[in-house]
């Protein structure tokens, strides 16, 4: 299989793939999977539908690195799919997933995915998730992810997903079951510009005794965007829990950030912290009297508070 | 040479009335020299580190930098020319470490004069070097970066504003020593210190005492400091406590 240059450069953006990855990997390209392999320890099957894959990793296994990338590079393609993860007991995996949108037409191009974790007791999980948009065209970029996260017993994930730029509508659902001693960490970053508009739904359930859940949440809306992100914790338990959500807002933005606690036992911990405001000037200052131009020093701030 | 020439400034007084705060301001600095700028709070100290880094602009007059005029122009043009400012309170970042910051402050520095640069401020790089210049670092920490960017970019001009303020008193001494021996008798740099830290003067060529956006006085700590003894003595206090009053 041999990838296009499009292609290889959005691959690159939200994967940093320069080749076909070895191991097991799945690279799906205008609908079809293009790439699809397995290895000793983590095997990725098709759904019966065709629209989609089941990755399994075999309980213990160590190290190991999948990539899942989506593209799509076709004019006007609208695709849902979905994927399911099975992460067995006591492993310890890397998933690197996003998706790119090249779209130079008038006519919409939109992925809906579903990923659905289970990640079995014991096991630890790092995804890391980026989309990312281009094209000169009207036609929108669409993109609308869904992420359902099962923790088990002792299990711990962290979840880093990032909007790079490009996306014009998103409508983001996350939510998580949390079991005993089980541990979460959501992190994520957006970016809209333009006449973006992304809405953020985040919700972790802590049902599990001494389990834990962080949301933190890093935005910058910039031109006539509009973000809206939902944080919701719920404790049912004995637990803690941290939301964190801070947003630069520039020009005609607007941000709603609207964090939610919910405690269901009187040992559950659940903190919030919400902060929205422009880019200060001090900040500016300081940067531009070490060389940087007024532009130049807004760019490194960004590239910072979204890093 | 630097020149500050009839400079003056209004700012907008709590009564809606312009207040005048730097009035006709005259001063040269000289290469190979390190200047202290002391005098009451209030009195225009930090205005005229910000109207030679251009980050306040004068009503009047004139800033001259080896006789090119740069009053009008913009704060990185003159970082651009040799200037550079160390805060007195300097601002956080979300996301930019330290090794970030220094890089800024000078492009291209290799890996051995980053770690010193670390180490000169009393910081160990393995250490500081990978944290944001945020909210976890504290005022003391703030003030050491911010020490240590302003050295890393060997300028024509540093200011630096009350560095002393919020350093404990090792660094103090020790920022004593590095100030002393990077800057003293430098021909290419002129250095201006503004600080109440008597020892701080002691290492100084020259002394200005500046008091409602004026010159009151200038020469070197012997003929002056009966001017200022009171004072000093009083921020020394409250900097390090009564056991470090110092006898002329």
């Amino acid at each position: 299989m041999k990838f296009d240059n499009l292609s290889l450069d959005l691959l690159n953006t939200i994967s940093n793939l320069t080749e076909i990855p070895d191991g097991a990997a799945n690279i799906r390209v205008d609908g079809q999977a293009v790439v699809r392999s397995s290895s000793a320890n983590v095997t990725i099957t098709p759904r019966e539908d065709g629209q989609g894959f089941i990755l399994e990793v075999k309980p213990g296994t160590i190290g190991e690195t999948v990539h899942v990338p989506v593209l799509i590079t076709q004019t006007g393609l609208q695709e849902t799919v979905a994927n399911t993860f099975i992460i067995g007991e006591n492993s310890d995996i890397i998933i690197i997933a996003g998706c790119g949108i090249h779209n130079p037409s008038h006519s919409d191009s939109r992925h809906d995915g579903v990923h659905e974790f289970i990640v079995k007791p014991g096991a630890r999980l790092k995804y890391i998730e980026k989309h990312y948009g281009q094209g000169q065209g009207k036609g929108k970029r669409i993109m609308n992810p869904t992420t359902k996260i099962n923790l088990q017993s002792g299990a711990s994930a962290e979840m880093e997903m990032t909007q790079i730029k490009g996306v014009d509508d998103t409508v983001r659902l996350t939510t998580a079951h949390i079991e005993d001693k089980a541990s979460l960490k959501i992190v994520e970053r957006l970016m809209t510009d333009g006449e973006q508009a992304a809405e953020s739904d985040v919700q972790l359930n802590i049902v599990g005794r001494g389990g834990s859940g962080q949301i933190l949440s890093r935005s910058v809306a910039r031109d006539k965007s509009i973000q809206v992100f939902r944080a919701a914790l719920v404790g049912r338990v004995e637990c803690t829990g941290h939301v964190e959500c801070d947003s630069i807002i520039m020009d005609n933005a607007r941000i709603s950030s609207i964090p939610e606690l919910v405690a269901e036992d009187s040992e559950a911990v659940l903190t919030h912290e919400a902060a929205i405001g422009k880019i200060a000037g001090e900040q500016l200052i300081k940067l531009m009297s070490l060389g940087l131009t007024e532009q130049e020093a807004i760019d490194v701030i960004l590239d910072g508070f979204l890093r | 040479m630097l020149k500050l020439e009839n400079l003056c400034m209004t700012v907008n007084g709590d009564n809606g009335q312009g207040r005048e705060i730097i009035r006709g301001l005259n001063l040269e600095f000289e290469k190979g020299k390190i200047y202290a700028i002391t005098g009451p709070n209030g009195g225009g100290k930090t205005s005229i580190a910000k109207l030679v880094m251009g980050i306040f602009k004068p009503n009047s007059g004139h800033i001259y930098l080896n006789d090119e005029e740069i009053t009008n122009l913009s704060i990185s043009d003159r970082a651009h020319r040799g200037i550079t400012y160390a805060f007195q309170q300097p601002p956080r970042f979300k996301g930019l470490t330290i090794e970030d910051m220094i890089k800024i402050a000078r492009p291209g520095i290799d890996q051995l004069a980053l770690r010193g640069a670390m180490r000169d401020v009393g910081l160990c790089p393995e250490d500081y070097l990978v944290r944001d210049v945020g909210p976890g670092l504290s005022g003391g920490e703030m003030k050491r970066v911010e020490i240590a960017q302003v050295l890393a970019r060997n300028a024509k001009v540093t200011i630096f504003d009350e560095p002393e303020a919020g350093v404990d008193l090792w660094t103090i001494q020790k920022l004593i020593g590095i100030l002393y021996n990077k800057f003293k008798d430098n021909p290419e740099s002129i250095t201006i210190i503004i600080t109440h830290n008597e020892n701080i003067l002691r290492i100084c060529d020259e002394i200005m005492v500046i008091q409602n956006g004026l010159v009151q006085a200038r020469g070197t700590r012997e003929e002056i400091w009966h001017l200022i003894k009171d004072d000093v003595e009083c921020k020394m206090k409250e900097q390090c406590g009564e056991l470090l009053t110092y006898e002329i």
